[in-house]
């Protein structure tokens, strides 16, 4: 081994090892790691809930679970996987990869980076014991809807804090990725080179800051109607209970972006490099983005279309709404046009990415019906609704993470992942996961309310489908975690590159790379070759 | 035998088309997007396949390295916008249609309660509670043993239906009593939230007889799912009749109430 090499190297013996290495690190890699990992457990806590539900709706009459239990399964699975599996795996995500992608040596702020992790599994820990407090867990709802929210009871004050912490912890992530890609660029790399997830990440993190105070405001004014005397929405105090709905979806339309973006932004990294083309129109693409976030700020009471608006205000919230559909059109069509005369091999990443486009799209379709007013007063609050956004969620957001495990997971550990065991967790998710959710579609239409733990006999064929799948879909995310513990302890050696058709900075690193990504920048000559 | 059957599991499918002139609108509008969908589907996941199965690695396909277009850029960007437009003018006037509320026959408040709905004909002096038919509220308690299929329009039963005359615009008032609560009959075309401290406008005109079944449709606690609404169209003469009789039912209760309240003291 060269002087060199040891001097480069020796950054790497600072760190103390064992628990103290993850509670003090500010290393950009292990606080990624440390998301990412905390995320899976999400997962499975927030899919055990799912399958609670899907058990309890498995045949109509109540079998296994009261109804006071069953809404608190349906809220607290909302919450775990919003704010605990997508949100902390988006920024898991980032801090793995956003200063390798820029030429950056870590992130800017390595204390607030270690901080914003830390307060998670506080902000968890208070938000799941309340499953063993007197009266339950919170029951009302993810949207914390009042008056009903102000009937929680002793789990209320740990939902409020707990919600605050999640928050602290996004927007102090949030600046972080700003901080860094504003300051920490290698030379040569220009805004419009970033790579699209960075841009994505970029537009989120201001989304984020932006929506996340207006939350943390909304549950403040919850927090004080419940034990300081107030009625800011308490209509018998000359407060009123809409209002609510409207601060909460301010927060709520750009926190769907948040969850959506990045996952835009990792396929449009994957594609190009499976297809060995490049991406079709990368500026677009950024634009289509921007223009997104934008319209996010001004859709929100689509989510409240039956709650009595004057005429004026449907037709408006309807117009803007449906507009979506333009730039979101303009992401689909690129990524079909990039792969549209290319030459595409179908390793697991990419399968994970052609399957999103397809089910993300589907769920675009339902979003825009949806947005249409007079047809959303019979959608609004039925499985319709459900079938939409897990849709996008699932097989848009969750599908993405899982495109972007398997593309950087060699990467990362340095080792191939098991191809055999990815294509089967691949094929045995995605048919299952339409199983799960295509069925609700017609649910929803033929009249089956949302949040409703037993259903009418005519709505018994299709929630067995669909708790099947769900099972199906439950039991198969083992395998993903199988496939991620085999890779993390050992496997092929992976190359630099990894993919023939890589192209960006994170792929000239070593697999895995030093503790320290760039400690000296790289060639600006590096820089522009990406598919980006 | 075969038709019945087929229809029911249409029903099971699809979006009702109602029994109002604005639930056909909604249904044909909803028909509407639900094929230009399909259409747009079709060309964007034909091109998918296409691609998947026709430019592989493994087939000798070699990547082109063209990228960017301004002209299909912006065919991509016009052609959507113009098929928007195109979807916006019919769901404007539908939701002008559902928005005028004037010059309605008969009006009808609904509050909604944990875990029950209250029907007030304006006007009448009649006024009633709807929850959920025993039967149902019996098979529906966890580890009952009973099974629901053998329950008649299980959790879809009330003790006191709301009656209604055909033909009539009759407007709805809707609120509530505690919490949030929505009040929804499919083959009415919509629901509309009943919230504290406001009262919401809504109509429609029955155009045939019948039992019509809804539930409610904002989480509203522990027995969300278990306080149907059940609407019984009838024709005018019959819905007077039910009425008047109604309103002696009530004024025999009001009789009785004074002294309830004297034996409370």
């Amino acid at each position: 081994m060269s002087d060199a090499a040891v001097h480069h190297d020796h950054h790497d013996a600072h760190h103390p090892s064992g628990i103290m290495r993850w509670l003090t690190t500010t290393n950009h890699k292990d606080i990624g790691t440390m998301y990412l990992v905390f995320s899976l457990m999400m997962f499975f806590v927030g899919g055990a809930m799912a399958m609670v539900i899907r058990l309890e709706l498995f045949q109509p009459g109540l079998q296994w679970v009261d109804p006071q239990f069953f809404n608190s399964m349906t809220t607290m699975h909302a919450l775990v996987m919003i704010f605990g599996a997508v949100m902390p795996a988006w920024t898991g995500f980032a801090n793995w990869m956003i200063p390798m992608m820029i030429g950056a040596p870590d992130m800017a702020l390595p204390r607030l980076n270690n901080w914003s992790f830390w307060i998670l599994p506080f902000a968890f820990t208070l938000l799941l014991t309340t499953l063993f407090l007197p009266g339950g867990a919170p029951a009302g709802g993810w949207t914390m809807y009042p008056p009903l929210v102000l009937q929680t009871g002793a789990a209320f004050p740990f939902l409020i804090f707990a919600v605050h912490f999640m928050g602290a912890s996004s927007v102090a992530g949030a600046i972080n990725i700003i901080a860094t890609v504003f300051n920490l660029r290698a030379p040569g790399m220009t805004l419009m080179k970033l790579p699209l997830f960075v841009w994505t990440w970029i537009i989120t993190a201001f989304l984020l800051i932006a929506s996340i105070p207006v939350l943390a405001g909304a549950v403040t004014m919850l927090l004080t109607d419940k034990f300081f005397g107030t009625a800011f929405f308490s209509a018998a105090g000359g407060g009123d209970p809409v209002m609510f709905q409207h601060i909460f979806w301010f927060f709520g339309h750009p926190e769907v972006y948040i969850l959506i973006l990045p996952a835009f932004g990792i396929v449009s990294a994957i594609i190009p490099t499976f297809a060995r083309k490049p991406l079709f129109g990368y500026s677009s693409m950024v634009y289509a983005s921007a223009s997104i976030a934008f319209l996010s700020f001004i859709v929100w009471a689509h989510h409240m279309f039956t709650v009595g608006m004057p005429l004026a205000g449907e037709l408006f919230f309807m117009y803007a709404t449906i507009l979506i559909a333009v730039p979101t059109g303009v992401k689909v069509f690129n990524w079909v046009a990039t792969m549209w005369q290319s030459s595409m091999t179908f390793e697991t990443p990419m399968l994970f990415a052609i399957s999103f486009v397809v089910l993300f799209t589907i769920g675009g379709f339902s979003g825009l019906m949806l947005g249409i007013t007079p047809v959303d007063f019979q959608y609004h609050d039925t499985y319709f609704v459900v079938a939409h956004f897990h849709y996008v969620l699932v097989t848009g957001a969750v599908f993405a993470l899982m495109a972007g495990t398997y593309f950087w997971l060699p990467k990362w550990t340095g080792h191939m992942y098991d191809e055999t065991l990815g294509k089967l967790h691949f094929w045995l998710s995605t048919i299952s996961v339409n199983v799960l959710f295509f069925p609700q579609h017609f649910l929803g239409l033929a009249g089956m309310p949302r949040r409703i733990p037993d259903y009418a006999v005519q709505f018994a064929d299709w929630n067995m489908v669909s708790s099947i799948g769900g099972f199906v879909f439950g039991l198969s995310q083992l395998l993903f975690l199988a496939v991620i513990v085999k890779c993390a302890r050992g496997g092929a050696k992976a190359s630099d590159t990894v993919w023939e058709g890589a192209r960006g900075l994170e792929w000239t690193l070593p697999s895995p790379p030093p503790y320290h990504s760039f400690s000296t920048p790289p060639a600006p000559a590096s820089i522009d070759g990406g598919y980006r | 035998m075969l038709p019945g059957f087929a229809n029911a599991a249409w029903d099971q499918l699809n979006l009702t088309r109602g029994v109002t002139p604005y639930s056909e609108t909604v249904y044909d509008l909803h028909m509407m997007i639900l094929w230009v969908c399909v259409a747009i589907g079709v060309g964007v996941f034909g091109a998918i396949f296409y691609s998947v199965l026709r430019f592989r690695k493994s087939n000798g396909a070699v990547a082109a390295q063209w990228h960017e277009s301004t002209t299909v850029e912006v065919l991509w960007t016009v052609v959507p916008f113009i098929i928007l437009v195109v979807m916006a003018v019919p769901a404007t006037k539908a939701l002008v249609m559902m928005e005028d509320v004037t010059k309605s026959d008969l009006t009808i408040k609904v509050t909604g309660y944990q875990w029950k709905w209250q029907y007030e004909y304006l006007g009448q002096d009649v006024a009633f509670f709807s929850t959920l038919g025993d039967a149902s509220n019996k098979a529906r308690q966890l580890g009952s043993g009973v099974n629901p299929e053998g329950v008649e329009n299980y959790l879809l039963e009330v003790d006191n239906e709301i009656v209604l005359p055909v033909n009539k615009k009759i407007r709805f008032l809707t609120t509530a009593a505690d919490v949030i609560h929505s009040w929804w009959v499919p083959a009415l075309g919509w629901k509309r939230d009943a919230v504290p401290g406001y009262i919401n406008e809504s109509w429609a005109t029955i155009k045939k007889e019948g039992i019509y079944r809804g539930q409610c449709t904002e989480l509203c606690g522990k027995d969300h799912g278990f306080m149907p609404v059940v609407v019984r169209a009838v024709s005018e003469e019959e819905f007077q009749t039910w009425l008047a009789a109604r309103k002696t039912a009530t004024a025999g209760a009001a009789q009785a109430a004074p002294v309830a309240v004297a034996d409370n003291k």
